[in-house]
């Protein structure tokens, strides 16, 4: 679709921009030692760190992604919001306590509070900087994704701009400001999605949503099919030529027809005896890009998502809903959603997107996005997979470089549980809330079918631009603000783990911080070519990836250190080399990878899993296990052998 | 040996908290193995209405609503256990 940018949308998300550099203007004053730049001196109250928790997590996987999935695959895209919260469980009874009260500045002096072992801070650290940059990207991705429409610029700008805000902020006061911008977004981002929920149930669901009058609603039309053959279709109305068939691999048929002057691809529906409009995007093979044979700027790409009939009817509203109803409504009726069917032609190719009308029912459980019915062609690789994303969210949370790192920012580990609580009663709310969002974008007419990240800002923009400046300026917020955690924790781990205490170059108070700022800087670039690079990937996916990597590298550390005595520090080595590598050696190997990163159509890559964590996670432990085992029976003998000489 | 960030009191209450965390964690575990198992075996049966809502988002809002509940429940334990077992230490040491 094509996006105009409004005054108003500009000067509030300007206002944003400024009150959080001042933020950080403010606390740089303030932040001169490498506590205070690292852990917010461990000054911040437990309600306050909170709410900062929330503002971390809930980042642009959150509430792009999330919301984004639930639009377009329904149900599918909550599970994710459900194991995200799960997550928690682990931090809160397992891990909040034990690593406040074990360490310092970083993940990594927790890990090796008991050893004291430079093995294990090279490793936790460089792990610390994978999962940091693995997080990274699907945040940049959403900034790119939501300067678009709000700002008009190329998803670059909006990658380039964040990378620039975020490096500022971070830079200038370290963790004090970071926790101040992720308290006003975390806080800000919950008030104003439970306002945009209260909207839907509002304006209520319509077989034509039309935006609250503001986008006319397209209805899409058939034309009716006379005679079909292998070889040769005949229309009915006779103002449309069938200029030819399009080459498709599978049962699908797609016909190219001309009115006049225009071209258009339809699907043919041979049972129903008619051809289907469809949406299509062609890319010539001179480059030029065409959005349903035209420019961009001729808006004739047209949001999508309604449903087709309510209860039996094809042309009706309802009045306002509430909780139980909305979910009811959609329940009984028939969602149109699309699928995707990339065709070669004439050296280009044609993006087509044909509706799928889906039963209502059928959206609010699983099944669409990813296969679980075996009914329904799932295999068991499918069922695995499955398995293996629950596993990896419930995991990843608590392994999680800066959530980690906020722990310390608070005085004492009762400050660390009470402010865990506060996160989880703000986190899970927003979540109930996502579940919403995503179905109300789903039936409103709003989807951006070529970047499902901008189902959420997009339901706001249908109820007003200043809504919509709001939402986008605190999703952008969001994506600030998480970047600041995930950049801090990732100049901890290279100044403070890996120079002063791996490399033992003693820096004073005042190198560290400098060494932390120049660290962050080099991140944050890093972070913007990554983002620019995995441009149009759905970012809670990739969110998915960095927890499989999160869970695989780091917590069987963290839970084997603090429940099993006889963990050795070679054990703690091994299982994070393992586990990352592990991780990361799958991921690149998945069939996700080679399609969507490697864009290698019809390759089938060597690993069948698109998460890696059910494997990597048992590995990791194993490993921990056998090398504990091996090098603590070593120790013993060469003791053993030392006390007999 | 590496420090930590301070020296923390004697917490008398820690063995409480970690027993408590550990079983509140696998309860909560096994209520989050059972959505995956019955997704996984059964999805009808996620299909199945419950009043307007589905078992799939009944089981989904609940297993939010549950954890909140039980966040509360380990708070409001932990602290009691603090305040009467971390009191009690200190008011032995003044006796001493």
């Amino acid at each position: 679709m094509n996006y105009v940018p409004s005054p108003w949308a500009i000067v509030i998300f300007l206002i944003f921009v400024v009150s959080v550099l001042m933020i950080s203007y403010h606390f740089a004053k303030k932040t001169k030692s490498s506590a205070n730049y690292f852990a917010a001196g461990g000054n911040i109250h437990w309600s306050v760190n909170g709410i900062a928790f929330a503002g971390d997590y809930l980042s642009a996987a959150s509430f792009l992604g999330i919301c984004g999935m639930i639009a377009v695959s329904g149900y599918d895209g909550f599970l994710y919001s459900i194991g995200y919260l799960a997550g928690w469980m682990v931090a809160l009874f397992i891990v909040a306590e034990p690593m406040k009260r074990m360490g310092k500045y970083t993940f990594t002096d927790a890990l090796d509070a008991k050893f004291n072992s430079k093995g294990i801070q090279l490793v936790a650290a460089i792990s610390t900087l994978v999962v940091s940059l693995f997080y990274l990207i699907p945040q940049m991705v959403g900034a790119g994704s939501l300067v678009t429409p709000l700002l008009g610029l190329p998803h670059w700008a909006g990658v380039v701009m964040v990378g620039t805000i975020v490096i500022i902020i971070v830079a200038t006061a370290g963790m004090t400001s970071t926790t101040y911008v992720q308290f006003l977004k975390g806080g800000l981002l919950i008030i104003f999605s439970m306002t945009l929920v209260f909207m839907v149930f509002s304006r209520g669901i319509t077989t034509s949503p039309d935006q609250g009058g503001d986008v006319p609603f397209h209805n899409y039309i058939t034309l009716k099919v006379l005679d079909s053959t292998k070889d040769k279709v005949v229309l009915e109305d006779k103002s449309y030529q069938v200029v030819k068939e399009l080459p498709v691999n599978g049962s699908l048929r797609f016909l190219k027809i001309s009115k006049g002057q225009e071209e258009s691809i339809w699907k043919l529906d041979d049972k129903k005896g008619v051809l289907e409009e469809t949406l299509f995007i062609t890319t010539l093979a001179n480059g030029t890009v065409l959005y349903n044979g035209g420019a961009k700027e001729d808006n004739r790409f047209y949001q999508i998502g309604h449903m087709s009939e309510l209860g039996g009817d094809t042309n009706t509203k309802t009045g306002t809903l509430n909780l139980f109803s909305f979910i009811d409504t959609i329940k009984k009726g028939t969602v149109i959603r699309w699928n995707k069917q990339v065709i070669a032609d004439n050296g280009g190719t044609h993006t087509v997107y044909y509706q799928n009308p889906t039963p209502g029912k059928d959206v609010l459980s699983p099944g669409l996005k990813y296969k679980i019915d075996s009914e329904k062609g799932a295999k068991t690789t499918d069922k695995i997979d499955f398995i293996s994303l629950m596993l990896a969210l419930f995991l990843g949370t608590a392994a999680l470089p800066h959530i980690l790192i906020r722990y310390y920012t608070v005085p004492d580990p009762a400050s660390a549980r009470k402010s865990t609580i506060v996160a989880i009663a703000a986190i899970g709310f927003f979540y109930c809330l996502t579940l919403y969002l995503g179905l109300g974008a789903m039936v409103s007419g709003v989807i951006d079918i070529t970047n499902d990240n901008m189902a959420a800002p997009l339901l706001a923009k249908s109820f007003g631009v200043t809504i919509f400046a709001v939402i986008s300026a605190i999703a952008f917020a969001t994506v600030l603000g998480t970047v600041s955690g995930l950049i801090v924790a990732a100049s901890g781990a290279v100044a403070h783990d890996l120079m002063d205490r791996f490399l033992g170059m003693n820096l004073g108070d005042k190198r560290k911080v400098f060494a932390g700022k120049i660290a962050a800087v080099a991140v944050g670039i890093i972070a913007m070519i990554l983002g620019i690079l995995f441009k149009g990937m759905n970012v809670s996916f990739l969110v998915g990836w960095a927890f499989a990597v999160a869970a695989s590298a780091n917590l069987p550390a963290i839970i084997m250190i603090l429940f099993w005595k006889r963990t050795t520090a070679q054990g703690v080595i091994a299982s994070i080399i393992v586990g990352l590598t592990s991780a990361l050696g799958l991921i690149l190997l998945s069939q996700e990878t080679f399609n969507n990163l490697y864009h290698l159509v019809n390759v089938t890559a060597p690993v069948p899993l698109a998460n890696p964590a059910i494997i990597s996670v048992p590995l990791s432990f194993l490993t921990l296990i056998l090398v504990s085992l091996y090098t603590a029976k070593k120790k013993t003998l060469n003791g053993t052998i030392v006390s007999q000489s | 040996m590496h420090e930590p960030a301070q020296e923390w009191k004697k917490d008398s209450a820690s063995s409480i908290k970690e027993l408590l965390g550990i079983w509140l964690f696998f309860l909560y575990l096994i209520v989050y193995i059972g959505f995956i198992v019955i997704n996984v075996v059964s999805p009808k049966f996620m299909g199945i209405d419950v009043g307007s809502l589905n078992v799939a988002i009944t089981y989904g809002l609940g297993l939010i609503v549950l954890a909140i509940i039980l966040a509360f429940a380990y708070n409001h334990v932990s602290s009691h256990a603090e305040e009467l077992l971390n009191n009690d230490q200190r008011r032995d040491v003044e006796t001493e």
